[in-house]
């Protein structure tokens, strides 16, 4: 059967190199293509399971697409797109250096909870006051994403098991302090949050209820990544460090402190994730803290290839994915379907591109060999 | 002068058993000056036992799949198809039913693992993460399928309730079980009555196996032997660990690396996939989502501080379970064992003194003093803490003992067959 697989993107793969020949985007299309690729076969999986369970895959989809695109379903999609933006930058400042952020999950709840304490005690003008507590989200988790890069460095602890058992110790370290230390009962209210955080410190919404201003914030976090990892001399040490540690550390770069530092890093972006919910949803932290931040981060990352411009897109189909949700209940389709084309998604697109990545390589190696040999064999 | 070359020496069975009897013996003492008759009662090892089961299947899943090579993050996902189809199938058919298709089920959810990881040379650890979410996400379309408004007790996240359990039973002369319709004599409640030091301790101990005791614990307390027998002394076993140590050698000898994987990774997923099962089943009598709650990752902790070895497993994941099982008879008891900690602590002081290193004795005495401190100044552990205590426990055993653990050592890398020849 891989045989076949083989052959077939093989056809497409030099298909698509004839069309673009010389215009240097090759990669980039090979790129948009096996992962658009990868959401159309997940599609169809999903369909078929729709089918199966007799449900009917072309009204699910098309009730979607109807939803999807009003105006109020868009900008809820770019509502709960920013979120995970975030933490799909940070989950891919990780991959850049070959680490493998699971804790992002773990260290934006740090980043929401030590936020909302904090800013709930200060008082300071606005812009003073949404700034101090960004600092303390990022400072949060950064802290929070240390501590696994410091035991890899220093004891050889494997990341992906140290941040899997922060993020549950997280779970329970905020249960402790939120129910010992930091709750805050107001009289006649049933949901029992943290003290509300002043006025001062809430988020202007860009429409009302429906699309909060964080949204430029992930736009800047983006663009930061990018001048950052792309751009910049630290950037091409990290990515040079994640590509070839061996190599790196002839070239005189420390793997080690590029552990540390990007870990510092993603987890202090991590840290911002949850700045939605806190700013502007809720005000404060309470039991209807948001969940899944981290482990959507890492789908979408890896979707959008650990490139700004595809977290964007990705982070935004993740978006439109759960803005359907409720229009599909109402369709009498089950809503947690978009929950399977997610986890599909992000299945068939890590398998599609090992394989295409592997075809590609196959052929620049064979191609090369054939340059290679030519002269010989024309002597 | 013998004992103390056995305790100084290199880790032999003999050596263990000397220190599993010696952990005992502080065991019993500290029931005896904390007064805390909870500790080692049989009431409290029924528990333990209860709550291990599940872990335990956890952790073998987490051994099975990475002796063959493969490390196994889904392991929570596959463990929410059991829950789910366990469920499910014992609400329908009973509870044997359920079981087995919950075994089937965590199977498919390996088998899946398998296909990205070994088939298409996916990152293992995406590949797991993609299963985690894809398992929540299915079982709830399952649940929003099935569990409609019109069944009575269920819900988008609950199952209704089952009609009969899984029986329990007494083993005969243990603990008054029946035999042939005769009585037989409930001879460990008698000595676990008479609160003797160590010997009602071990009474109580084993009166939690055999006084109402599930048949499936009875069940998964044999895949631990059966684990190691099949593993370590088979032929099925070497070629499969072979397989998770040096594949390419391996398959120059001509294993066939990729069906044994899939193998493997059938049986790791049938292994979670019970442990939700047991979840469903023995531990509860209905389906709820986020039953798991985590165990696949505790089973992940289990088998790192159990070093990878089906005893080391059942181990320490009977020590996660004790605790939480503490916490469960009665949140009085679990500062209790903090005294049984601070003996453990002189103990590995005796044997750091006897060996002349200096390291292991600081971290001894700073370890015991803090051991001592919480029994003496905490009245009651907060129950979210008490939950984190598995996981803090891998991190410290990952960063004091990492020199002598030994994982497989191709667990996790990328390997395709054939082409490293």
């Amino acid at each position: 059967m891989s045989e076949s697989i083989n052959e077939s993107v093989d056809t497409a793969v030099s298909k698509l190199q004839r069309l673009f020949k010389g215009s240097g985007q090759q990669s980039v299309l090979i790129t948009l293509a096996s992962s658009l690729a990868a959401v159309a076969i997940a599609l169809v999986l999903a369909g078929i399971l729709l089918w199966a369970t007799g449900k009917s895959p072309f009204d699910a989809y098309s009730k979607m697409l109807e939803a999807g695109l009003t105006n109020d379903k868009l900008l809820e999609t770019v509502q709960r797109a920013t979120p995970l933006i975030v933490a799909a930058v940070a989950v891919a400042i990780g991959f850049k250096m070959n680490l493998f952020n699971i804790g992002v999950e773990g260290q934006y709840l740090m980043g929401v909870f030590w936020a909302a304490v904090v800013g709930a005690y200060v008082h300071l003008p606005s812009v003073l006051h949404i700034g101090l507590i960004f600092l303390v989200a990022m400072a949060a988790g950064a802290i929070w994403a240390a501590i696994p890069a410091i035991l890899k460095v220093k004891k050889g602890v494997n990341e992906v098991i140290a941040t899997i058992m922060l993020n549950t110790i997280t779970l329970s370290i905020i249960d402790w302090l939120f129910q010992e230390k930091f709750r805050h009962e107001i009289p006649g209210q049933l949901d029992v949050k943290t003290k509300l955080l002043p006025t001062t410190a809430w988020l202007p919404d860009l429409v009302k209820n429906r699309l909060s201003s964080f949204v430029f914030m992930a736009l800047v976090v983006v663009i930061v990544f990018w001048l950052i990892v792309y751009k910049s001399k630290f950037g091409f040490r990290l990515r040079a460090s994640g590509a070839n540690a061996i190599a790196a550390r002839t070239a005189g770069i420390s793997s080690n402190n590029m552990i540390v530092t990007s870990m510092v890093m993603s987890g202090a972006i991590a840290g911002l994730a949850g700045m939605t919910y806190l700013l502007s949803t809720s005000h404060a932290y309470g039991p209807t803290r948001p969940e899944g931040y981290g482990f959507n981060g890492i789908a979408v990352a890896l979707l959008g290839r650990n490139h700004p411009a595809g977290i964007i897109v990705a982070g935004l189909l993740w978006g439109f994915l759960d803005s359907v949700a409720g229009p599909l209940q109402i369709a009498k389709i089950p809503q947690s379907i978009v929950l399977v084309i997610k986890a599909v998604i992000l299945l068939t697109v890590v398998i599609v591109n090992e394989v295409v990545g592997r075809r590609v390589a196959k052929r620049t190696a064979d191609r090369t060999a054939a340059q290679l040999t030519l002269p010989v064999v024309a002597a | 002068m013998k004992l103390i070359a056995l305790l100084k020496g290199k880790a032999t069975p003999a050596r263990t058993m000397l220190f599993a009897g010696t952990l005992f013996l502080l065991l019993s003492l500290a029931r005896v000056l904390s007064d805390g008759g909870d500790l080692t009662s049989s009431q409290t090892m029924g528990t333990t036992l209860r709550v291990t089961c599940p872990i335990l299947l956890a952790g073998l899943a987490g051994l099975w799949a990475e002796r063959a090579g493969i490390v196994n993050i889904g392991i929570e996902g596959m463990m929410i198809f059991g829950t789910w189809f366990g469920g499910w199938g014992a609400w329908k058919y009973g509870p044997w039913v359920g079981l087995l298709l919950a075994i089937i089920a965590g199977s498919a959810g390996g088998l899946i693992h398998a296909f990205a990881v070994v088939q298409f040379n996916v990152n293992h650890v995406i590949s797991g993460v993609a299963m985690n979410l894809f398992a929540f996400g299915a079982m709830r379309y399952m649940s929003e399928l099935v569990y409609t408004a019109k069944i009575q007790g269920a819900g988008i996240s609950q199952s209704p309730q089952q009609k009969w359990p899984i029986p329990r039973v007494n083993l005969p002369f243990l603990a008054g079980g029946d035999l042939f319709g005769w009585k037989t004599p409930d001879s460990l409640g008698w000595l676990e009555r008479h609160k003797w030091f160590a010997i009602s301790d071990l009474a109580g101990i084993l009166r939690g196996i055999a006084f109402n005791v599930s048949l499936a614990s009875l069940l998964v307390l044999t895949l631990v032997p059966i684990s190691a027998w099949v593993l370590w002394r088979t032929r099925f076993g070497l070629r499969l660990r072979s397989s998770g140590e040096a594949p390419a050698a391996a398959e120059s000898l001509g294993v066939k690396v990729t069906p044994l994987r899939y193998a493997a990774m059938a049986i790791s997923g049938g292994f979670a996939g019970l442990g939700g099962g047991f979840l469903a089943i023995v531990s509860s009598s209905y389906y709820r989502q986020g039953q798991t709650a985590n165990r696949g990752f505790i089973g992940l902790a289990t088998n790192i501080a159990g070093n990878w070895r089906p005893v080391g497993v059942l181990a320490s994941a009977a020590l996660f379970g004790f605790a939480e099982a503490l916490q469960l008879v009665g949140a009085d008891s679990l500062p209790k064992l903090f005294l049984f900690l601070t003996f453990a602590c002189g103990l590995g002081l005796l044997v750091s003194l006897l060996r002349r290193k200096m390291v292991p004795m600081i971290n001894a005495v700073v370890a015991g003093g803090l051991f001592l401190w919480i029994y003496l100044a905490v009245n009651e552990v907060p129950e979210p803490l008490t939950k984190a205590a598995p996981y803090l426990m891998t991190l410290i055993v990952l960063t004091t003992a990492s020199q002598r653990l030994r994982p497989p050592a191709f667990a996790g890398i990328p390997y395709r067959s054939g082409e490293s020849h």
